[in-house]
């Protein structure tokens, strides 16, 4: 059982309420340094799930508890004595209530800003009639040196140490504002031989506990020789102090100092940052309680300039007296860097794992190919603009887009007999997800199925690039016995055109700067429909074929990209794009339709089994 | 986040809108009408038919008591009246206290004929414990002056205001009006209570008909709990102190501070004045303000503000800039240089480098400007990063031909104004 002067020390446990990651391995690091034999968080209570949080303890890691309630923590941690309560303004009412309702809990930490002041009310007169305390609302907390730190309070680890946090001094300080806690430590560790325990109590107007609350602690604190304050113009929490001098209550000398000395030079309007610094008379002024401090005996300087000064005076005083020494500096154990501080700071370097050259989801907005999707939006790039920076990092002129789109069209859908949206309606009749049965219709997509885009570009290119004529195309696959991909038709013919294809060649003949390919595949096709009408240039072969045309006649696209086009496949991804929503279209279908499973008739299957042997020996 | 004053015409809309509620047999029309320079006054009076029906009172309503006294308030008028009146004093510039401003919102009422006399005081006051109910049978302007005839009632935050005999506690020279005056005080506080107020003032009140009516209301709100009073508050508006009309860089910083995630305040106080803050942190700014005061340069005072919340490069940019435009605007009719604290404590977690980079980007826009109006920097800060801020901070210091002179948490945090103040000016 900790003194009742003392609200934490070295053995103190706390529960953090709210997932906070940074401000638990904060707390944790605090204690390393301090030599704590166990860290000063026992479990954490996080609404949203329960479970184990990893931290480090220096290297090593070390698993905490998390509770979702605050009596399931209690019930497996009944020695913990304190809450830091990083809940939002709007829940941190409920939660303190519930601590202050356990009876082991004796001290919650009100860290939200914006609580109402008729709830913070309540919080407080809650906890005085428990003989309980709050700090905050609106406040980082505070620390006790060489113990115990709350939360966040006095930032990096880095200035902990330079402020000297690590181990107690002897000076007790406590002030409204958390922002100008480190600065408080650092002028303190100047000017004396440091904090044994320093607060904030928050810039709200009804504060949890008052300045003269933690001064009386200090006050009976024997590691504490002085006391060190700052007040803020304001409200007259500063006049119970001034009556606890006159009492002769505070015996340990006050280094006291009311910010706020500058409200008579501006407009009355002008609303400090802390919602309680606005004075509403003469009384609240800094200037007032100032001058009242400095009657009752406090040692109050000039300025804030000075307040340092005063405060290595008082100390100076005291040493002289003997009443307090200079500390002898203990070792500090160092903590090692945060890796991804040390990244920020460039301190070490590592090899990447995997490398994206197409998009960048890491700023305010992703960018597809260096451009900002807003932008891809406004320019009206369409999906085959998104195609152009996404496939081929390029920005491709409207009219490649636009028959990216085409194709995309044209492959769409052909039909539920086909092997891909055979596959999909047989798996979504099986009661498939939508993704399941989409894969098991893409998976069909292959050599045999839809890869006829490919190897026609593949093919055709080859043939023309090594040099050979149509004819010896032509007797070159006959002599293979390989039908030439993108050649042939089950129904069109010479005489029944493809609608399909004739729209393709229309739209490249009027926008492509180049055609070669395509007609050279139409003297191939005169060939073969010589020979049988249906051996026409199908559209499979049309749309492979005239993809690369269309490279060809975009500035920017190099012989080497087209081949990677044919080599990687991406005409492949062409089709399996355009027909994901033939075959979506054909499971929803399904779906809507509550179509059962689906069985293939066994009359519709020849059985040719080998013939039956005995197994008899 | 703090108590903020509303408009007398809003709190009588909820005193008329949310008090029956609270108090049987309660009834209170609130025939009000707000006049702004945008208000077509036939419109108006299309919309309330009483104005043409009734004697008036008009009155501003812009959050500033002593009307009466500052001879502003219309009583016992026509619309016609009522109508000369508004157009006389619409946007006219008037002198209240030590504030002048123009004159943008009145209220107008039905005048309510009645004697000094029976004008009574009832006002709810936020304390640390719990709230104080203020009543006294002599209200109206003179209340103050008769601040011992005034009843004090605390109102414990633990307690049930249903549990207080408030009857025993007013005066029993209230008669036969006693109860309807602690149903009236009761209803009062418990609306106080559930609807977010922080302050509440009517004075005075009278009877009309046995009716309790309010003639003048003064009320604030606990703007924090504007998460739970989102449905009561919504058609309230948040108005500035009167006579504090933005300036175009204040409504700028103000702007951009409600756009990002970061803190950014800019209040003019003397735009000729000499020493001008840009200060990191609220605490830390009043203290550079103070430390200015306490030396006794108040008067060359010209701004006060700060910038906190881990701003990004881009905000603090744009807030040196509106800072060191202001500054440089003219240079100083007597020739004297002018000085800029760029001050700050530790900070936590805020990279400082980070910070100081968009002040660096400002600075060396307005180099020229900065020479012009003979301007001395001084820069103090410390927290992450700050050796590197520091550095940058010097480095620019050589390059621009600016005198900056630079420190770090090992110099007093407050210690560059003494020496802007004695060397710079």
């Amino acid at each position: 059982m900790v003194e009742w002067y003392k609200l934490f020390d070295k053995k103190t446990q706390a529960f953090v309420y709210g997932y906070q990651v940074n401000a638990i391995q904060r707390m944790l690091d605090f204690d390393y340094i301090c030599k704590r034999d166990t860290p000063s968080i026992a479990a954490i209570i996080n609404p949203g799930r329960a479970g184990i949080h990893k931290v480090f303890w220096s290297t090593e890691e070390i698993l905490l508890p998390m509770y979702r309630t605050i009596p399931e923590a209690v019930a497996e941690h009944p020695h913990v004595e304190v809450m830091v309560n990083f809940a939002s303004y709007r829940s941190t009412f409920e939660a303190t209530m519930e601590a202050l309702g356990q009876p082991g809990i004796k001290t919650v930490v009100v860290v939200a800003e914006g609580v109402p002041e008729r709830k913070a009310k309540i919080m407080t007169a809650t906890a005085r009639n428990l003989g309980k305390t709050i700090i905050g609302p609106a406040t980082v907390g505070g620390l006790v040196a060489g113990a115990f730190r709350i939360g966040n309070t006095a930032g990096t680890l880095e200035n902990i140490v330079e402020s000297k946090l690590y181990r107690p001094g002897c000076v007790g300080f406590v002030s409204k504002s958390g922002g100008m806690l480190n600065e408080a430590f650092n002028i303190v560790a100047r000017n004396s031989s440091g904090i044994v325990e320093g607060i904030a109590i928050g810039g709200d107007r009804y504060p949890g506990s008052n300045l003269l609350d933690h001064i009386m602690r200090y006050e009976a604190n024997p590691e504490i020789a002085m006391i060190a304050c700052l007040g803020e113009v304001g409200g007259t929490d500063e006049y119970r102090i001034v009556e606890a001098l006159k009492e002769g209550k505070i015996t340990k000398p006050l280094v006291i100092w009311v910010t706020g000395t500058c409200s008579k030079v501006l407009p009355t309007s002008v609303q400090f940052g802390h919602a309680g610094a606005r004075a509403d008379s003469y009384q609240e002024t800094a200037d007032a309680k100032n001058q009242a401090l400095r009657d009752a005996g406090a040692v109050v300087p000039v300025s804030f300039d000075d307040y340092g000064d005063k405060i290595g005076e008082v100390y100076e005083r005291l040493k002289a007296e003997g009443r307090v020494k200079d500390v002898v500096e203990p070792e500090v154990p160092s903590i090692s860097m945060d890796y991804n501080k040390a990244v920020v700071s460039g301190l070490v370097r590592k090899p990447t794992t995997l490398i994206c050259t197409i998009s960048d989801d890491r700023g305010e907005e992703v960018l597809y190919g260096g451009k900002s999707l807003s932008k891809v939006i406004e320019d009206e790039m369409g999906i085959g603009g998104v195609i152009g920076l996404l496939w081929f990092k390029k920005e491709l002129p409207s009219w490649a887009s636009e028959f990216i789109e085409m194709v995309l069209q044209i492959v769409a859908d052909h039909g539920p007999a086909v092997s891909a949206a055979h596959n999909a309606i047989v798996a979504s009749c099986a009661g498939k997800d939508l993704i399941s049965s989409l894969a098991s219709g893409l998976l069909t997509i292959g050599p045999r199925f839809g890869g006829a885009i490919d190897d026609a570009a593949r093919e055709f290119k080859r043939a023309r690039d090594s040099g050979l004529t149509p004819d010896q195309f032509v007797n070159e696959m006959k002599g293979k016995g390989i039908n030439i991909p993108g050649i042939g038709h089950r129904i069109k013919s010479v005489k029944n055109p493809d609608k399909r294809v004739e729209l393709l060649i229309g739209y490249a003949r009027e926008y492509f700067k180049t055609t070669d390919l395509l007609d050279y595949a139409l003297q191939v096709e005169q060939i073969t429909t010589a020979k049988k009408g249906n051996l026409i240039l199908n559209v499979d072969g049309c749309i492979g074929i005239l993809f690369l045309d269309l490279m060809n006649s975009c500035d920017g696209f190099t012989e080497k990209d087209v081949e990677s086009v044919v080599e990687l496949g991406y005409l492949n991804g062409l089709f399996a794009l355009g027909r994901s929503i033939g075959l979506i279209g054909h499971i929803l279908d399904q779906k809507r339709l509550q179509s059962r499973l689906y069985r293939h008739p066994q009359d519709d299957i020849a059985y040719m089994l080998p013939d039956p042997v005995s197994t008899e020996r | 986040m703090a108590q903020r004053g509303i408009r007398e015409h809003d709190a009588k809309v909820m005193l008329a809108k949310y008090l029956p509620d609270y108090i049987d047999n309660f009834s209170y029309e609130g025939e009000l009408a707000l006049v702004t320079p945008d208000t077509d006054l036939e419109a108006l009076a299309a919309k309330y038919p009483w104005l043409k029906k009734k004697k008036l009172v008009v009155k501003p309503d812009q959050l500033f008591g002593k009307r009466g006294a500052h001879g502003l308030v219309l009583l016992d008028a026509t619309w016609d009246q009522a109508k000369d009146y508004l157009l006389e004093k619409m946007n006219k510039e008037v002198l209240v206290g030590t504030t002048t401003g123009p004159l943008t919102h009145f209220l107008i009422e039905p005048f309510i004929p009645h004697a000094q006399d029976d004008e009574l005081y009832a006002a709810i006051k936020s304390g640390y414990q719990g709230d104080s109910i203020y009543f006294s049978m002599a209200g109206g302007i003179s209340v103050e002056e008769n601040w011992n005839q005034v009843t004090k009632i605390e109102v414990n935050i633990m307690d049930d205001i249903d549990d207080i005999d408030l009857r025993s506690k007013l005066p029993s020279s209230l008669g036969d009006r006693l109860d309807q005056v602690a149903d009236f005080v009761r209803g009062l506080y418990r609306l106080y209570a559930d609807l977010g107020f922080a302050y509440l003032e009517i004075n005075p009140f009278i009877f009309e008909d046995g009716r309790i009516v309010p003639l003048d209301v003064v009320a604030k709100l606990d703007d924090t709990e504007q998460f739970w009073q989102r449905e009561t508050w919504k058609d309230l508006e948040s108005p500035e102190p009167f006579g504090r009309a933005l300036s175009e860089e204040e409504r700028y910083i103000k702007d951009l501070d409600s756009r990002t995630g970061a803190s950014l305040k800019l209040t003019i106080l003397n735009p000729r004045g000499r020493v001008w803050t840009m200060v990191a942190g609220g605490g830390a700014s009043v203290i550079y303000t103070d430390t200015i005061c306490d030396l006794g340069f108040g008067g060359e005072v010209a701004n006060y503000g700060e910038y906190s919340g881990d701003p990004s490069t881009e905000d603090t940019y744009e807030y040196t800039k509106t800072i060191l435009d202001l500054m440089t605007r003219e240079k100083d009719p007597q020739g004297r240089p002018k000085v800029l604290l760029i001050g700050g404590g530790i900070a936590n977690f805020t990279d400082v480098a980070r910070t100081f980079k968009g002040i660096v980007m400002a600075l060396e826009d307005y180099r020229d400007r900065l020479k012009e109006a003979d301007v001395k920097i001084y820069v103090r800060r410390g927290g992450p990063n700050y050796e590197e801020g520091l550095k940058i901070m010097r480095r620019l210091g050589e390059r621009l031909g600016v005198p900056i002179e630079v420190f770090g948490p090992e110099t007093h945090m407050t210690r560059i104004v003494p020496m802007a103040l004695d060397e710079g000016m």
